[in-house]
C-alpha cells in the first residue's frame, strides 16, 4: 500500500515517518514511535485505554488516523514526568491513592485526567466521574481513581488534600 | 540505650510488613507507561496472526479456499485444520478432560469459532487476508437452549465423540450430555423434603457473562530452530502449567520451552485456559521459524475465550415453620457450550458447587449437576471467584430470601437462626467440606449496626405504604447477602490440574548486603503481588519490604506453581512464602548464635534481628547475618542464605462476609439506583489493607456489572449478542456506586500467617446482594423470583407485568 509522510511532535520531540494512510494513531504511537504506554482495550471507542492529548485535547487514539495528527502536538503518558524524572502530580496521585491495579487503563486514565484538570482545575467528585466516563477500568471500581485525581488537583493547586469521608 | 535507638514500633514500621498500607511497587512503572504487557513486545521479523471465524453457529464446512488470501502480498501462511491434523493438533485437550477444536475440522459448533489462522507481516494485512479466505458452509440445526440439548431428537453436536458414551466424569446419557455429578445424601434429603412443614423451589438462572479484562488474551511465540527452543510470552494466569501443556502438545522437552507471563492487564479467570490463538501462534512460529504474535480483539475476547456461569439451578429448601432449615436440594443444568473447557481442578466437573449450603448449618443436602453441550462458545471459567462458588452462593442467598418471604420472617433473622456457630468450627458441611474458621453472627451484627438495619426496614415499610397510596413511584430495596467462599485450591489429595497437584511455591534468596529477591509460582494480574509478598517476607525476615524484589511469571527462574486464580495466591503461595522465610530464619538463628558466641537456644527473634535472651543490646541484625552467611559461618555450615518451599495446603480457606445494599427503583423507568453499599469482609489476617480495600472495590464493581446488566446472550439462531462494549455492560465511573468497606478478622487456623484470600469475595457476595436488593424491592408486590441481569428495561418489564403501569 502506498505510504504518506507524517510529521508530529510527540512529548516535545519532532517525529517524522512514512505511513500507510489507514494507520491508526494508536498503532503509530505503539509500533512506530515505540511508545507502548497507551493501550488498546476495545474495537469500539469505548474503553479509553488509548487516550492521549492531541493539541491539548483528550482523544481516543484508536479513533484517529495518524495522518489526522499531522502537524499536531501529542502528549502521551511517557511525556508526563518532568525531565529530571519527577512524577507528575497525577502519576503520584494514582500511586498514593491506589488508583490502579493491573495498570492497563492507567496511562489512558491519567492522560484523560490531565486534560480534565486543565479544563476544570478544581472538579467536584461528580465532575470527575463524568469527566472520566469515557475511560473504563475493570479493576479499581473507580473510587480510588476519583481520589487520585482529587489528590493531584490539590497538589497542582497547592492546597492540602482532604479525603472526603466515605 | 540512648534516645537515638529506634523503638520497636519504629523498627517494625520501617519494614512495611504485615498490616501496612504500603504503596505499591508496581505503580512506579505503570503510572509512567512502562508496564511490560504482551502486545508491547516487538521482536525482529515478527509476524502477526489473525483468525478466520465462523459466521455460523452450527454448520458443516464444505470447503475452505485460502488461495486469494495467500496471494495477498505480505501474507506468509494460512493454517487450517488440514495443516494441524498431521501434527495431531487440530484438537487440544481441555482441563476438564474433553478436547476442544483448535481449528474447525469438518464442522463448526459456535459462532466465531476459529477456522483458519492467517499469518502476515503486520496486523492490517492479516486482517485483510482473513476477509479473503472463502469458507463454504452447510447450515445445521442449532441448539441454543440447554433445556433442549438432551431432547431425544436434538441434533448431535459433538460428532467427534458421539460414540464415546463414557466421558471424563462417568457415563453420558445423551450425545449432548457431558457428565452427571452428584454429591450428598439423596435418600436422606428426599426423606426430609417429603415431610417438611415448609419447602421452597425456584429456578435460579445465573446468566452467561464474561470476565472481560481490559487487556484481551494475547501471546508471542518464538521458535529458535538452531537451539530447538521455544519461547512463549503470553497472558497466562498459570504460566508454569502452560509450559507443561505446551511441552506435551509440541513434543519439545520442557526445559527447552520458556514460558513468560509479563505484566497482565487483568485476568479474572479469562487467562487460565489454553486457547486456539496460542496453539496456532506456536505452530506458525515452529513452521516459519520466526516470532508470531497473536492478539485477540474485543469481539473475539467476548465471543470466544471463556465465558462464565450459564448455570440453571433448581434450588429447594426444606424448613420448619419457625425457620430452621432442615435440608437443601439442588439440580443444576450447566451449559458448557461446544466443548467442556471449564478450568476446574480435574476431579471437580462442577467446581466447588457443593459449597452451596453456604454459611448455614444444614444437616442434609443433595446436589446434582448435569453438564450439556450447546452451540455456544466454551468456557465456564471462574470469573472472579473460586470454581463455581459464585453460582453456589447466589443460589443459597436467593433461596434464603425466598424462604424468609414465605415464612413471613426477616431474612436476617432467618440467617442468624441458621448460621454455623463460632463453636462449630472446624465445621463439616453436609456436602463434604471442612470450613476452617468463622464468626458469622458477630460479622452480621457488625454489618447490621453499621447500616442501621432496623431503621432501613422501617423506612421501607413507610415507602411501601406511600407507594400503595400512590404518593411515590420509587420502590426501596434492601439487599442482604452473607457468603462463605472456599478458596486456596488446594490440597493435592483432592485438587490437581492435569495431574499436577495444586501446591504453590516460593523461593527466597538473601544477597550478602541484605537485600532479597523472591520468586513465586503465582502470577499477578493486578493484585499487587510484588508489594504484598514482600510484606510477608519483611515481617518474617526483618528486611524492609523496599529491599525485596518479587518476581513472577518467568518459568525459567520462578519455582513451579499452579498460578493465580480462585483467590489462591495468598492462601497457597503466601503460605509458601512464609514457610520459605522461616527456613531462612532458622538458619539465620544458627549464624546469629555463632556470631554472638552463644548457643542457638540462647538467641531469640526480635523484629529485624536475633538478640541474646535477656541482653537486648547484644544482637545481630538480619542484614549482618546475611553478610556473615557469605563469609563467617558456623563450622561445617553450607554458605548462602536462601530457601524454597512448595506448599501443599492442608485445607482450603473459607473467607466470609456480610454485605448490605440499599437501592431505589423507579417503576416507571426501571432505573435502579444504589444509594448505599456496605461490605464487611473477613479474610483472616490482613496483609495490606489498602490493597484489600482496592480488591473489594473492584470485585463489587464487577458484581454490580453482572447483577445489573452484563450478559452474553444468543438469539434463537445462535447468533452471539453482546460481543462488544456496545452491548456488553461495563460500568463507567458514573454508574458505579460508591463502596463502603469494613472488616472483622478471623484468622485461618491452618495457614502460617492466618490469611485467607480476598480478591474474589466481593464478587461472590456482591452479586446476590444486588439481586436480593432488586428482589426485595418488589417482594411486597408478590413478584416472585426476578432473574438477573436487572437492567432498566427488564425491571420496567417486571413492573409492567405487575400491572404498575396501568
Ligand atoms: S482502544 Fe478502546 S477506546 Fe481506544
Ligand atoms: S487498573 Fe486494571 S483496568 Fe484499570
Amino acid at each position: 500500500m502506498s505510504r504518506v509522510p507524517v510529521k508530529m511532535t510527540i512529548n516535545g520531540r519532532a517525529v517524522e515517518a512514512l505511513i500507510e494512510p489507514r494507520t491508526l494513531l494508536i498503532h503509530f504511537l505503539r509500533e512506530q514511535a515505540g511508545l507502548t504506554g497507551a493501550h488498546i482495550g476495545c474495537d469500539t471507542s469505548h474503553c479509553g485505554a488509548c487516550t492521549v492529548d492531541l493539541n491539548a485535547m483528550s482523544v481516543k487514539s484508536c479513533t484517529v488516523f495518524a495522518i489526522q495528527a499531522n502537524g499536531a502536538e501529542i502528549v502521551t503518558i511517557e511525556g508526563m514526568a518532568a525531565a529530571d524524572g519527577t512524577l507528575h502530580a497525577l502519576q503520584d496521585g494514582f500511586r498514593q491513592m491506589h488508583g490502579l491495579q493491573c495498570g492497563y487503563c492507567t496511562p489512558g486514565m491519567i492522560m484523560r485526567a490531565h486534560s480534565l484538570l486543565k479544563e476544570n482545575p478544581n472538579p467536584s467528585e461528580d465532575e470527575i466521574r463524568i469527566g472520566i466516563s469515557g475511560n473504563l477500568c475493570r479493576c479499581t471500581g473507580y473510587q480510588n481513581i476519583v481520589k487520585s485525581i482529587q489528590y493531584a488537583a490539590a497538589k497542582i493547586n497547592g492546597v492540602p488534600y482532604q479525603e472526603a469521608a466515605e | 540505650m540512648n534516645d537515638m535507638t529506634p523503638t520497636q514500633a519504629e523498627r517494625t514500621g520501617k519494614l512495611e510488613g504485615l498490616g501496612c498500607r504500603r504503596k505499591r511497587t508496581e505503580d512506579i512503572r505503570f503510572t509512567q507507561g512502562r508496564g511490560n504487557y504482551v502486545d508491547d513486545l516487538k521482536l525482529p521479523g515478527m509476524l502477526f496472526g489473525d483468525f478466520v471465524r465462523s459466521s455460523h453457529p452450527h454448520a458443516r464446512i464444505k470447503s475452505i479456499d485460502t488461495s486469494k488470501a495467500l496471494a495477498l502480498p505480505g501474507v506468509k501462511a494460512v493454517l487450517t485444520a488440514a495443516d494441524l491434523k498431521p501434527l495431531k493438533l487440530h484438537y487440544m485437550p481441555t482441563l476438564a478432560g474433553d478436547v476442544a477444536a483448535v481449528l474447525a475440522d469438518d464442522k463448526v459448533l459456535f459462532q466465531n469459532q476459529e477456522i483458519a489462522f492467517v499469518v502476515a507481516e503486520d496486523r492490517y494485512i492479516a486482517a485483510d487476508a482473513t476477509e479473503l479466505v472463502e469458507v463454504e458452509y452447510e447450515a445445521l440445526p442449532v441448539v441454543v437452549d440447554p433445556f433442549q440439548a438432551m431432547a431425544p431428537d436434538a441434533p448431535v453436536l459433538r460428532e467427534d465423540i458421539k460414540d464415546k458414551m463414557d466421558g471424563a466424569h462417568g457415563p453420558r446419557k445423551h450425545p449432548n450430555h457431558i457428565f452427571n455429578w452428584q454429591v450428598g445424601d439423596k435418600q436422606g434429603t428426599d426423606a426430609v423434603f417429603d415431610t417438611a412443614e415448609v419447602t421452597t423451589k425456584d429456578l435460579f438462572v445465573y446468566h452467561r457473562t464474561h470476565p472481560s479484562p481490559l487487556e484481551t488474551c494475547q501471546c508471542v511465540a518464538s521458535m529458535d530452530k538452531i537451539k530447538g527452543e521455544l519461547t512463549v510470552w503470553g497472558t497466562f494466569q498459570a504460566p508454569h502449567v502452560i509450559r507443561t501443556v505446551v511441552s506435551i502438545l509440541s513434543g519439545i522437552a520442557e526445559h527447552k520451552v520458556h514460558v513468560i507471563a509479563p505484566d497482565i492487564g487483568g485476568g479474572f479467570g479469562n487467562k487460565v485456559g489454553v486457547y486456539p490463538g496460542y496453539v496456532c501462534a506456536i505452530v506458525a512460529s515452529i513452521v516459519l521459524g520466526v516470532p508470531v504474535k497473536w492478539v485477540e480483539d474485543r469481539m473475539e475476547n467476548l465471543s470466544t475465550t471463556s465465558f462464565a456461569r450459564d448455570y440453571h439451578m433448581t434450588t429447594e429448601l426444606a424448613a420448619t415453620k419457625d425457620g430452621k432449615i432442615l435440608a437443601m436440594r439442588i439440580h443444576v443444568l450447566a451449559d458448557h457450550g461446544a466443548f467442556d473447557a471449564c478450568a476446574d481442578p480435574s476431579r471437580w466437573p462442577a467446581g466447588f458447587m457443593n459449597i452451596c449450603t453456604g454459611s448455614y448449618d444444614i444437616p442434609v443436602a443433595h446436589l446434582e449437576v448435569d453438564g450439556v453441550y450447546t452451540n455456544k462458545a466454551s468456557g465456564g471459567v471462574a470469573y472472579r471467584c473460586s470454581f463455581r462458588v459464585t453460582e453456589a452462593v447466589y443460589s443459597i442467598e436467593r433461596a434464603i430470601e425466598v424462604l424468609a418471604h414465605k415464612l413471613g420472617m426477616d431474612s436476617v433473622d432467618l440467617r442468624m437462626k441458621n448460621f454455623i456457630k463460632a463453636e462449630q468450627f472446624p465445621y463439616h458441611s453436609a456436602l463434604g467440606w471442612e470450613y476452617d474458621s468463622g464468626n458469622y453472627h458477630v460479622a452480621m451484627q457488625k454489618a447490621m449496626d453499621a447500616v442501621g438495619y432496623p431503621a432501613l426496614r422501617a423506612e421501607q415499610k413507610t415507602r411501601q405504604e406511600a407507594f400503595r397510596r400512590g404518593e411515590t413511584r420509587q420502590l426501596l430495596g434492601i439487599g442482604v447477602s452473607f457468603f462463605t467462599e472456599i478458596v486456596g485450591a488446594g490440597p493435592s489429595r483432592n485438587c490437581d490440574i492435569l495431574g499436577v497437584g495444586m501446591f504453590d511455591s516460593a523461593e527466597i534468596r538473601i544477597h550478602p548486603t541484605g537485600s532479597i529477591v523472591a520468586r513465586m509460582g503465582t502470577k499477578s494480574q493486578g493484585q499487587g503481588h510484588e508489594t504484598t509478598y514482600a510484606q510477608i517476607i519483611a515481617t518474617e525476615l526483618g528486611i524492609p519490604a523496599d529491599d525485596i524484589t518479587v518476581e513472577e511469571g518467568n518459568t525459567d527462574t520462578a519455582p513451579y506453581g499452579l498460578g493465580t486464580y480462585g483467590s489462591r495466591s495468598t492462601p497457597v503461595a503466601g503460605a509458601a512464602t512464609a514457610m520459605a522465610a522461616r527456613k531462612i530464619r532458622a538458619k539465620a538463628q544458627m549464624i546469629a548464635a555463632h556470631l554472638l558466641e552463644v548457643s542457638e537456644y540462647d538467641v531469640e527473634w526480635d523484629i529485624d534481628r536475633f538478640k541474646v535472651k535477656g541482653l537486648p543490646e547484644k544482637f545481630k541484625t538480619m542484614k549482618e547475618i546475611a553478610w556473615a552467611a557469605y563469609n563467617n559461618l558456623p563450622p561445617g555450615m553450607e554458605p548462602g542464605l536462601e530457601a524454597v518451599n512448595y506448599y501443599d495446603p492442608p485445607n482450603m480457606t473459607y473467607p466470609f462476609g456480610a454485605y448490605f445494599c440499599v437501592m431505589d427503583i423507579d417503576v416507571d423507568t426501571g432505573v435502579a439506583k444504589t444509594r448505599r453499599f456496605y461490605a464487611l469482609d473477613d479474610c483472616g489476617t490482613r496483609i495490606n489493607p489498602m490493597i484489600i480495600e482496592g480488591q473489594v472495590h473492584g470485585g463489587l464493581t464487577e458484581a454490580f456489572a453482572v447483577a445489573m446488566g452484563q450478559e452474553i446472550t444468543y438469539d434463537a439462531q445462535g447468533n452471539v449478542m453482546g460481543a462488544s462494549f456496545m452491548d456488553f455492560f461495563l460500568p463507567t465511573a458514573v454508574e458505579t456506586p460508591k463502596w463502603e468497606t469494613d472488616f472483622t478478622v478471623t484468622p485461618s487456623p491452618h495457614h502460617p500467617i492466618g490469611a485467607k484470600g480476598v480478591g474474589e469475595s466481593p464478587h461472590v457476595g456482591g452479586v446476590p446482594c444486588f439481586s436480593n436488593a432488586v428482589n426485595d424491592a418488589f417482594a411486597f408486590l408478590e413478584a416472585g423470583h426476578i432473574p438477573m441481569p436487572h437492567h432498566a428495561w427488564r425491571l420496567w418489564k417486571v413492573a409492567d407485568g405487575l400491572g404498575l403501569h396501568a
